[in-house]
């Protein structure tokens, strides 16, 4: 047996990435694809956490409405809208990029963080619905983290246009959407890179450097 | 624009990929996260895990193959089999599944669709519909393929549609593990009929066969034998599909 330390712990080291556990269920999906790039990201409701971590990551599954209620009852609303606006590192995947709206036609009762000035609007009634599966992105090339390529795609709801300040790639469901917002260390994606295979391991490995 | 996806199924049963031809016979087919893994290098776009443990200890063998899989998988990772109640769904989705299948159970009890659609959003709940031809039409087939009902497949697929799943699952009992192709006219039965994804199974023997579903209206196809027994691989079915016109992730 080792001795009990004496004195005061040391204060845990801030995290370096911090995934907010919104309750919803791909959080699997998400930790794994860090450790395969030989990261640690650990989970978090603590919105001091979600304030001072080098990096968060904000998933989302499920519906709008409840993400946001999710969010609210954790208290960490203001600490991840705080972050949004501090322009500190942020990764957001399909529901967590459209809760960064101000609304979703999918929950038209429930404000979202509204960072970004549009409504998530349904696909039309003539698309298959959700999307899901592989779709092509079309990137802005430069020095922008998403590249052409294929990401997997689960949604039911989409943003039509971009927004000042951020750069966006698009995709095609029967109409064009924004496929990736990136301002920066903030990334926010309609797919899910995790689940996107190399294209998508590589995208988390350059946001996680450029962070 | 949306691909159409190529989705290896490795049915498992107490930890092991094991195969049968129309639902029983089954033999061994190797360790799910070695296959999985090798599927996703050849280009799969997706992988399906449908348990048939019969037992507590072979379900509990389902949610370590499940974490062992997500653990090495970069892909979508479906998981079905035995799926009862929300909790059920729980376990798989915390083990690391994506999207989860339901079969017996929500035919016996529709409301568990939207139950679970309303917990997880449709896009993470499958419907499984096991069909056998009657004649002109196809009746539900529950219970791994052993019990057959009076249910018209096509009606319950759009029912279970309605009801909040967000892709059907469709799989010809009469064809699986049979290599004698898919049952096309069920295919485009279902598939004109509900919005939500269709994935065609049962019965894929070659490339071709992949094809003709996606062009009888199949929004994804998934295959078991052929890949297991090397019959073909997912990268060269992937390229017939694109060399008749179809689009597929390179």
């Amino acid at each position: 047996m080792t001795a009990p330390p004496r004195g005061n712990p040391p204060p845990p080291p801030a995290a370096s990435l911090a995934v907010i556990a919104t309750g919803s269920t791909n959080l699997a999906s998400v930790l794994a694809a860090f450790r395969r790039l030989g990261v640690v990201a650990t989970p978090t409701r603590d919105p001091e956490v979600v304030r001072t971590a080098e990096r968060v990551v904000l998933p989302g599954v499920g519906a709008f409405g409840d993400v946001m209620t999710r969010l609210r009852e954790r208290g960490v609303v203001e600490a991840t809208s705080e972050r949004v606006a501090s322009g500190r590192p942020l990764l957001a995947i399909c529901l967590g990029l459209q809760v960064l709206a101000q609304g979703s036609e999918e929950s038209p009762d429930v404000p979202g963080l509204g960072a970004l000035p549009v409504t998530v609007r349904r696909f039309p009634a003539t698309s298959k619905v959700p999307q899901l599966g592989w779709n092509q992105i079309v990137a802005n090339g430069g020095d922008d983290l998403v590249r052409d390529g294929y990401a997997f795609f689960a949604n039911s709801f989409y943003l039509a246009s971009a927004c000042d300040g951020w750069a966006a790639a698009w995709a095609t469901h029967d109409v064009p959407f924004v496929a990736a917002l990136q301002r920066g260390p903030q990334l926010a994606c309609q797919f899910h890179p995790e689940l996107s295979g190399a294209w998508g391991a590589s995208l988390l490995e350059r946001w996680y450097a450029s962070c | 624009m949306l691909t159409r996806r190529v989705i290896p199924c490795l049915d498992t049963r107490d930890g092991r990929v094991v195969k049968g031809v129309k639902f029983t016979g089954l033999r061994d087919a190797g360790r799910p996260v070695d296959l999985a893994v090798r599927y996703e290098a050849e280009g799969a776009d997706e992988i399906v895990i449908l348990d048939v443990s019969a037992t507590t200890e072979g379900r509990g063998h389902a949610l370590a193959t499940v974490r062992a899989v997500r653990e090495a998988l970069g892909i979508p990772l479906t998981v079905g089999g035995g799926v009862r109640t929300v909790d059920d769904a729980v376990a798989l989705l915390d083990a690391g599944a994506d999207k989860v299948g339901v079969n017996t159970a929500a035919f016996r009890d529709p409301v568990l669709l939207t139950v679970l659609a309303n917990r997880f959003g449709c896009q993470c709940i499958v419907l499984s519909v096991d069909a056998a031809a009657r004649g002109t039409s196809w009746n539900v087939v529950v219970r791994a393929g052993t019990e057959g009902t009076s249910r018209d497949a096509v009606a319950w697929a759009a029912e279970g549609a309605r009801r909040g799943a967000g892709e059907i699952l469709l799989t010809s009992v009469d064809r699986d593990g049979t290599q004698a192709g898919y049952d096309l006219r069920l295919v485009t039965a279902v598939s004109s009929c509900v919005r939500v994804p269709v994935v065609a199974s049962g019965g894929a023997r070659s490339g071709a066969d992949l094809v003709d579903a996606v062009r009888a209206g199949a929004d994804a196809v998934l295959a078991a034998s052929i890949f297991h027994d090397g019959v073909t691989t997912v990268g060269e079915v992937k390229r017939q599909m694109a060399q008749a016109g179809l689009e597929v992730r390179p």
